[in-house]
């Protein structure tokens, strides 16, 4: 539709900020890398001497560096699933003319609100601890022995956690989505003999496709970086059980001040990052197109 | 198989009333066709009989069976959207075999019938493409071809042609006039467009607020509307109306005369007027006259008119193609003897 002059023009008119954006970035991220190569420890202030890929190595061969590796898969993996699987259900319930449905709508999305580290300290205090948590409470209801969750099942809580913030988002993309199917769709459906299975499959989940592949792009982007629930629930443990490289890069640098090993690490997460990403646009961008 | 029958049937949103008690007998085979303003319950009344609007009371019978609860599936009736409601993300292959994928029907069936449907639609060669890698007119195609595959017993169409351009609907309008020349199955058709419904239909039913003014053939409905809604609603351009006193013996409140009956004469005419506007054709012209005290009248005349702007003309029509109307817009039915002939003098 543009022009090539106008094209060039809004080049040039964007030039200041990109390259703004470009310096923010480079700039911290050329500072890691150089860090990375250094024996840079502040504990032991000297001459930081050039190592060479020592601090990488330390990384990789850490034993925590698997098992975070792995949980952060899990961590972005579960939440993915929850929260889709969830966010579909919850919109088709959404799209039902219910009574009062708008505020409904408003009360569901307000988890998103609540501040990481808020919603993580009402989760670990108010429902999942093991003395005063209403699931405690519940289960010595019902007369069974109270499951202590951070220290049971630390992952799959961080999991519950963070996938009760990402559902309305979820939730209300799917949402609009769903409010986008032509009805005339369905109707001929209808007609042509499929049940309420055969529209949710053959007409709801193509439709909701493109709206998935947004919802995963977006949350795994913010999924890969989880910090704050972990720090205030259970810091990593118990051992490195519920670490993930974010979580991990932190114990390295700022818990042992070791910058080198934590610029390495992050420089590690970058590329993981990286990788997840040219992997999910290979497997599911082509559902934007178009 | 494919008659339809509706008895009494109604249907209100809330509290309005959007179909009226309604009677109307589809004959198995039968073209007919819904036409009537904007908002006036056409769609409604399709939906009703497709099953996707419920009936709030009144009886829908399909092939002699009470269908009034029945679901959609059920019914065996299929329907052609105006949107088409193709399924976009499959291929047309998989939008015509959905409904008999539903249905079970065997792999080696559905391949057979694919194929004859494609090749009667012209469909061969597009197969394998989504719809939106279709113009208009091959997307109707295909959402017709959904539907003749499941074979129904009457087809349903809601203003399928709208979509498309002019000369497209004209094409249109004889392949689905051909295909029910080949099928001979029911086919209900809803439009807008008064073409499509005199060239189409074996009957229309002409609806106005709800209510159906008139079933009838084409020719029945030009020749003999029973009232001034179905007389003004009939033929292009619009039968003029002209009010008249009604006297002592004569209940005409209201005459009536189509462009195409009214005669341009030298002298001697019925009314005089001058000639405004005039539109021409090619085939034929239109002339727009400003008569004194009673308004403009449209007249159809011969491609070839030397008439210009501002001449003044007198015109003239036969005594029996003047349709009279009383008070309540009724048509009056007595034998164009016993009626006082329409004079200049009105
Ligand atoms: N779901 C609904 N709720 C309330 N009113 C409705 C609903 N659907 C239709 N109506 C009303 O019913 C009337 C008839 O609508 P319908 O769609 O049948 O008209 P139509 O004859 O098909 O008009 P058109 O030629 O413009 O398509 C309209 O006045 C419309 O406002
Ligand atoms: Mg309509």
């Amino acid at each position: 539709m543009a022009t090539t002059h106008s094209r060039t023009l809004a080049k040039l008119m964007l030039l200041p900020s990109v390259s703004l954006l470009l310096i923010w970035m480079i700039v911290p991220l050329c500072m890691t890398l150089y860090f990375s190569f250094l024996d840079y420890n502040l504990l032991m202030p000297g001459d930081n001497a050039f190592i060479g890929l020592m601090n990488y190595e330390f990384f990789l061969t850490d034993p925590a560096f698997i098992e975070s590796f792995f949980n952060t898969l899990l961590l972005v993996l579960g939440v993915l699933f929850i929260t889709i699987g969830g966010g579909i259900g919850l919109a088709i319930l959404l799209d039902q003319a219910i009574w009062g449905r708008n505020y409904v709508r408003i009360m569901v999305l307000a988890p998103f609100f609540v501040m990481p580290t808020v919603s993580a300290l009402v989760w670990k205090n108010m429902f999942m601890n093991p003395v005063n948590g209403l699931f405690a409470h519940f289960a010595e209801f019902i007369g069974v022995t109270p499951v202590d969750f951070f220290a049971e099942m630390p992952l799959l809580s961080i999991i519950i956690i963070v996938s009760w913030q990402w559902l309305p988002f979820a939730a209300l993309i799917l949402l609009t989505a769903i409010q986008s199917l032509d009805r005339e769709q369905l109707e001929a459906a209808e007609l042509d003999g499929a049940g309420p299975f055969s529209k949710f499959i053959y007409i709801v989940v193509p439709h909701l496709s493109r709206a998935v592949t947004a919802v995963i792009l977006i949350e795994t982007i913010f999924l890969l970086s989880i910090f704050a629930e972990i720090l205030v629930t259970t810091s990593g443990g118990p051992g490195y059980a519920s670490t993930n490289i974010t979580y991990l890069i932190y114990t390295q640098s700022l818990l042992q001040f070791d910058v080198g090993g934590g610029s390495a690490g992050g420089i590690v997460a970058v590329i993981i990052a990286n990788i997840v990403a040219i992997f999910l646009m290979r497997l599911i961008g082509k559902n934007l197109e178009g | 198989m494919g008659s339809i029958t509706l008895k009494q049937v109604t249907k209100s949103f809330g509290d309005v009333n959007v179909i009226k008690p309604l009677d109307l007998q589809i004959r198995d085979g039968e073209f007919i066709v819904f036409v009537g303003p904007s908002g006036c319950g056409k769609s409604t009344l399709l939906r009703m009989i497709a099953g996707l609007e419920d009936t709030t009371s009144g009886t829908i019978e399909i092939g002699g069976q009470d269908a009034t609860h029945m679901p959609p599936a059920k019914r065996g009736l299929a329907m052609v959207f105006q949107s088409y409601a193709l399924y976009p993300h499959m291929s047309v292959r998989n939008n015509i075999a959905f409904p008999l994928k539903r249905a079970k029907v065997e792999p080696e069936v559905i391949e057979e019938k694919i194929t004859t449907a494609a090749k009667m639609l012209n469909l061969t060669d597009y197969l394998d493409r989504k719809p939106g890698q279709l113009s208009g007119g091959q997307r109707q195609r295909v959402a017709i071809g959904r539907a003749i595959v499941r074979q129904p017993s009457a087809f349903l169409f809601d203003e399928p042609l709208s979509n498309l351009d002019a000369s497209l609907r004209v094409n249109m309008r004889l392949e689905i006039s051909e295909l029910h020349k080949s099928l001979n199955t029911t086919m209900i058709y809803v439009t807008h467009d008064q073409v499509e419904a005199m060239t189409m239909a074996d009957r229309i039913a002409v609806f106005n607020g709800g209510v159906i003014e008139q079933v009838g053939t084409p020719l029945e409905l030009y020749q003999k509307p029973v009232n001034r809604f179905v007389a003004g609603f009939i033929g292009s351009p619009k039968m003029n109306f002209i009010d008249v006193q009604p006297s002592a013996g004569d209940a005409t409140h209201c005459i009536g005369v189509r462009p195409e009956h009214l005669q341009v004469t030298q002298d001697n005419g019925l009314w005089t007027g001058k000639v405004g506007v005039i539109e021409h054709l090619g085939s034929e012209t239109f002339l727009h006259v400003h008569v004194e005290n009673t308004g403009t009248l449209t007249v159809k005349t011969d491609g070839e008119c030397p008439l210009k702007y501002g001449d003044v003309i007198n015109l003239t029509a036969p005594q029996n193609k003047i349709l009279r109307f009383d008070k309540a817009g009724n048509t009056i039915t007595t034998d164009t003897a016993d009626k006082p002939a329409i004079s200049s003098a009105s």
